[in-house]
This record gives structure tokens, C-alpha cells and sequence, in this order.
């Protein structure tokens, strides 16, 4: 084994080999980084137009009713191919009831009465004015929209690392553990609801606001579906909160409001009213 | 040099064998799991990361503790490491290897891996870890096979060697500081969110990594002529000693701070792992045995005549590795997911398909290591026969 020809064959396949993984190496290192870093500069340069902020006022107390809170889930399921998985372990929810402690840990004391402890409240994501999940997702395939402050996701470039479900403190977010389609809700003639796209398996999701809707000058689902419900009207309000004479900048005005867990400093864009 | 790998003993290719079975059971879990997605995992909605994540956060650390041979060697000419250098950066190749592995089974799509390429996004802490990680990986392999084959040659290793082992130094300390900001930076999770957990992370690495090395020169000095020398190894285990003494002061530290104060957001979690919380108790045992195992290794270890014997200075250091095991990977990754955001405790448990991907991935790793070893072994054999 010591007499291979170690002067002709050997030399020319070791410096193939080194000069191509040094090219591998540059180009998979070099080019992410560099174009990080130009970004990074070009960034400074760009001057930002004020887009709106999209905004939902929940009013804590008309969402006591199970109706409206039911109304609303089911729009949103609907709106938008949800699937219906029985296992709680694997389950997507976009909204959601849970309880007073659970999304108010703050505002609990050890006197706090059950019925207000557990008193059910809608929740769902804050599109949060420095969302954590932006700031953590490593390919961008969420990110929050300049032009309404909507945090999107991008179903087909998500890698479904996670990393966003780690670092929402809200839990608002789903991932999909199996193929959803099977879960999914049809009609009678065994349609899905809605056009909405649904999701393959190991891709993450939450609400969205509704953007699609939106683009088309409605309001989102559970929004609309809460009005016609008993006792719905103005259980969620919807709007603008950088435009002053919006309902949801004058509901913020002359009521009393809160928001989830403001100490993070993630800014969220649900407010309720107590 | 690599064909150096095809020289060895009947021992040698049985344990290729037994690395391969366990990566074909592997495949077929991994395959499963592509099939039917992660629910074939025991994750879930609310503890959203489990074993596979556990094992990248440990194996960080064990990739990082190179360092601790090749900072004594090439900063302050510490010659009694000089058989081991090599062995600390092969194992590093391995477990950063087995790292990426583990991210890759983790993902949802792990199709889409280069989209962390293709968008790279720098206010992402785990961009810049895949970028840290490959790295490293390159660097060590470079380094590795570059002052190898120079010794195995005889001669000096080329000049450029030099500034990059300089650089793998802060390289290492940055991959595992580089993974401790993965969580640290979290504001939703109150457990993770603490400035000593890159401290707490890079001790905690420079006691299972040097505790892995010192098993790896055993087993070699045992069944081949390669010996790292006798210096090396209780230095290696003195270094273990420290860093596990200092890795100690810091689980203290974070339970007084936490035990202390009283504070629930920063108790429920300790609770969780120690006496169990709302009737969940799975690992309450597990962190004990993490406790007491500690414990007893720290102060087995300051005893010498322990270290300097073989056969309790190998127990020692698999209680080392245990112990950091539970730590990181249960106590530490799972720990951060329970109670949820919400305040709600789910529970996590491995499935079968999970274990056997991990085990697979595990052998990936050590095959590799293993024909690295045999490489190192027999061209040290050669130079020691001329």
C-alpha cells in the first residue's frame, strides 16, 4: 500500500478535493454572510413609510358568552381549512378560548374568585409591534407586513424549525405534526369551506389577521361572524390603531384596556377591554 | 491518509457492523417520520421541542470542548497533549456533525434546509448558529487532517495551520455561547432567559467533553498500542474536576436566585423538575438522579486517587456525561417548555421512532469517529514503527 503513485494521481485528486471544498466552504459561508451584511447596511439607507396597524379591541365582557366566543372559532375554522385533530397533543388553533389566569397571569391574585380566574377569554396572536417570532425565525418565512404591521407566514419557506413556537410568548402559534388534511371540515358536499389554502405537514401557522380578506375590503371572519351573533355586537372590533379616529383608537380612548403580558415589550396589537 | 481506514482488525469491522444496523433501524424510523411528520414524536403543541433538540444542545457543548486540549497545546506548549489535540478535534468533527443531524431530523421540512442559506437573517441567533457550526466543522477538519498528515509525514504543518487554530480557540467558545443565546433570549421563557446560561453551558460542555475524551483515550489504550500518555489523561480529568465543580456553583447560583426570591414565574419550572407540578412528575426522578449523581462525581474527582485509577476514573466520567446528559438535555430543553406560556403543564415522553432516529443519528456520529480513530491509530502505529 506504501508504492501507489503518490506524485501524479494522488496529488491532483487531494488538490481537486481541497480547492473545491474551500469553494464549497466560501460560497455556503462566504455568500450568506456577506449578504447579511449588505442588507444589514442597506437597511440604514431606506427610509420607512409609516404603514397602518391593524388592531383588534376585544371586549372581555360580551366574549363570556359561549355563543360568540363559538361563532367566532368556527368562522375563523372555516375561513381558513383549519383542521379539527382530536388529539390535543397535535392540535392547530388559531383562536381560542382559555382562561382569565392563563392569558392574564399577571392580573391574578391568591383572592381572585374562580369565576373571574376562570372566566373564559378569546385569544389569539397580537401581531405584536416587535413580534419575538420575527426576531427568531432564521429564513424570514415570518415577518411582519411594513404596510399594515400584519405578521405573515410564508407556508413554503417555513422549515419548520420551531423556533418561532419557542419564542412566542403568547402560544398563538400551531405546527403541523401531521398532514391536516384529513382534519379539515367540509360541507354537505364534502368541499372544503373556503378557498383558503391548506397547509402540508411540518409547516407552522397562526392567525393572520385575515389578510386575504382584507385585501378584498372585509373585515376578518370572526369579526363578521360575532355580529350576527346574540350579544356579539361589538365583541370584536377591528381597525386601525395608528389612524386617531378609528374604532379601535376611540375604543382604546374612553374605555379601560389591557394587553397580554406587556413587561415582554413585544407590543401587542389585541387589546381588552376589561 | 484515508486509506488508512481500511486497515483494521476483526474488532474494528464488527463495530462498523453494529453502527450500521443501528443506522438501518434508524432509517426506517427516520422514514416513518417523513411519512406520517413529527407526530410520530412525543411533541407536541406545547412542548414543541423534545429529544432531538436535547441531543444538538448537548452535543454543542461536546464539540466546543476541544478547546480544552488545543488551548493548553498550541497557546502554552502543554507537550503532554500532544497525542491527544487530534482525538479532542476528530470528536469534535464527530458531535458537530451529530449536531447538524439532529437539527436536520428536528425540522418540519427538512427539504427546505437551504432556504437558512439562501435567507440568511443575521437578528436570528440560529442563523448565525448554523453558520458558527459549519464552521467549525470545516475548521477542525481542516485543522485535523492538515497537522495529521504533517506529522504523519514527518514534517512541520503548513504555516496557515496556524492562525487557524488560533481562530478555532474563540470559535469553539463562540458555538456553544452562540447556542446558549438560542435561549437565552427568549422573553417567553422566564427558565431560559438568564445571562449565566452561556456560563452554565460552556462549563457544563468542558466537563461531558473532556469526560468523553478521557473514555476515548481509555478504550483506545486498551484495545489498540495508541496511549495518549498518562499526563494527559489526569490532566484531562482535572479540567473535568474543575469545570464540574464550577458547573455545580452555577446550578446553586441559578437556585438561589430562584428559591430565594420566591417568584412564581421563576419557580414553576424548578418545581416541575424537583417535586413535580399540578400532578406532573415524570422527571422529578431523572433530576434527582441528576442531583446525586453530580454530586458524587464532583467529589469523587477531587479525591486523586481516584482519577489516577483507571477503571473509577472511567465510571466517573460516564457519571459525568450522565449527569450533564439530564441536565441540558431533559432538564434544561424540556424544563423551558413546562408550565406553557399559558401557565398549562403537558407533558413530554419519547417515542420508540423517536429513540431510534436518535440512536441512528448517535451511530452516524460514532462510525465516523471510529474510522477517524482507526486512521489516527494506524498512522500512529506506522510512525512508531520507523
Amino acid at each position: 500500500m506504501s508504492n501507489h503513485k503518490e506524485s501524479d494521481g494522488n496529488t491532483s485528486r487531494r488538490r481537486f478535493l481541497k480547492e473545491a471544498g474551500a469553494a464549497v466552504v466560501g460560497l455556503s459561508w462566504g455568500l450568506p454572510v456577506l449578504s447579511a451584511g449588505c442588507r444589514a447596511a442597506a437597511q440604514e439607507s431606506s427610509a420607512k413609510v409609516p404603514g397602518k396597524q391593524w388592531a383588534m379591541v376585544v371586549d372581555m365582557e360580551k366574549c363570556r358568552r359561549e355563543g360568540v366566543r363559538q361563532a367566532a372559532i368556527e368562522a375563523c375554522d372555516r375561513a381558513h381549512n383549519i383542521p379539527h385533530i382530536p388529539d390535543s397533543d397535535d392540535e392547530v388553533k388559531w383562536v381560542w378560548t382559555t382562561e382569565f389566569q392563563h392569558a392574564f397571569p399577571e392580573d391574578v391574585h391568591e383572592r381572585t374568585p374562580a369565576a373571574q380566574r376562570e372566566a373564559p377569554v378569546l385569544v389569539m396572536c397580537n401581531h405584536c409591534t416587535d413580534p419575538a417570532c420575527v426576531k427568531v425565525c432564521p429564513t424570514k418565512a415570518t415577518w411582519k407586513r411594513e404596510s399594515d404591521g400584519i405578521v405573515m407566514i410564508d407556508m413554503h419557506r417555513c422549515i419548520g424549525c420551531r423556533y418561532c413556537m419557542a419564542a412566542c410568548p403568547y402560544g398563538a402559534r400551531s405546527f403541523n405534526w401531521r398532514d391536516p388534511r384529513p382534519y379539515v371540515e367540509t360541507d354537505a358536499n364534502g368541499d372544503y369551506y373556503s378557498d383558503y389554502p391548506t397547509r402540508a405537514r411540518g409547516v407552522v401557522e397562526k392567525c393572520d389577521f385575515c389578510a386575504e380578506r382584507l385585501r378584498d375590503g372585509q373585515l376578518p371572519a370572526c369579526v363578521e361572524a360575532v355580529a350576527k351573533v346574540a350579544g356579539g355586537a361589538g365583541a370584536l372590533t377591528f381597525g386601525d390603531v395608528t389612524d386617531a379616529d378609528s374604532a379601535v383608537s376611540r375604543l382604546l380612548r374612553e374605555r379601560e384596556t389591557i394587553v397580554r403580558r406587556p413587561e415582554l415589550g413585544t407590543g401587542p396589537n389585541v387589546y381588552y377591554i376589561v | 491518509m484515508l486509506e488508512a481506514a481500511f486497515h483494521g482488525g476483526r474488532r474494528y469491522w464488527l463495530l462498523l457492523a453494529g453502527w450500521a444496523v443501528l443506522i438501518g433501524i434508524g432509517a426506517v424510523a427516520y422514514s416513518r417520520q417523513l411519512t406520517l411528520g413529527l407526530t410520530v414524536t412525543g411533541m407536541s403543541r406545547d412542548v414543541s421541542w423534545g429529544l432531538y433538540i436535547a441531543q444538538f444542545t448537548f452535543l454543542v457543548g461536546v464539540a466546543a470542548s476541544a478547546v480544552m486540549v488545543v488551548l493548553p497545546y498550541y497557546l502554552h506548549n502543554y507537550k503532554a497533549f500532544g497525542k491527544t489535540v487530534i482525538l479532542g478535534e476528530f470528536l469534535a468533527v464527530s458531535a458537530v456533525l451529530m449536531c447538524m443531524m439532529f437539527i436536520f431530523v428536528d425540522m418540519g421540512q427538512p427539504m427546505r434546509i437551504l432556504n437558512v442559506f439562501l435567507h440568511p437573517t443575521p437578528n436570528s441567533v440560529m442563523f448565525w448558529d448554523s453558520m458558527v457550526l459549519f464552521g467549525y466543522l470545516i475548521l477542525n477538519l481542516v485543522i485535523g487532517t492538515v497537522t495529521f498528515d504533517a506529522e504523519r509525514k514527518g514534517a512541520p504543518p503548513a504555516r496557515w495551520v496556524r492562525p487557524l487554530i488560533y481562530l478555532s480557540i474563540p470559535w469553539a467558545v463562540s458555538i456553544h455561547t452562540v447556542t446558549a443565546f438560542l435561549y437565552a433570549g427568549l422573553v417567553a421563557r422566564p427558565f431560559w432567559m438568564t445571562a449565566i446560561l452561556a456560563p452554565r453551558f460552556l462549563a457544563s460542555a468542558f466537563s461531558s467533553g473532556p469526560a468523553l475524551l478521557i473514555l476515548l483515550a481509555l478504550i483506545l489504550r486498551r484495545t489498540t498500542r495508541f496511549d495518549v500518555g498518562e499526563q494527559a489523561i489526569q490532566k484531562l480529568a482535572v479540567i473535568v474536576t474543575y469545570a464540574m465543580a464550577i458547573n455545580l456553583f452555577f446550578v446553586v447560583v441559578e437556585l438561589f436566585t430562584g428559591l430565594y426570591g420566591n417568584m412564581p414565574e421563576h419557580l414553576d419550572t424548578f418545581r416541575y423538575l424537583y417535586a413535580g407540578l399540578d400532578g406532573h412528575a415524570a422527571l422529578v426522578p431523572w433530576m434527582w438522579t441528576n442531583a446525586i449523581l453530580t454530586l458524587t462525581c464532583v467529589t469523587l474527582l477531587m479525591i486523586p486517587r481516584v482519577r489516577a485509577r483507571d477503571g473509577l476514573l472511567a465510571a466517573v466520567a460516564v457519571g459525568v456525561i450522565g449527569a450533564v446528559w439530564i441536565e441540558k438535555g431533559m432538564g434544561l430543553v424540556v424544563g423551558g417548555f413546562i408550565p406553557s406560556t399559558l401557565g398549562q403543564v403537558t407533558e413530554y415522553t419519547p417515542t420508540a421512532t423517536e429513540v431510534a432516529i436518535t440512536v441512528a443519528v448517535y451511530a452516524v456520529g460514532f462510525m465516523v469517529l471510529t474510522v477517524l480513530c482507526r486512521i489516527v491509530v494506524n498512522v500512529r502505529e506506522q510512525l512508531e514503527a520507523a
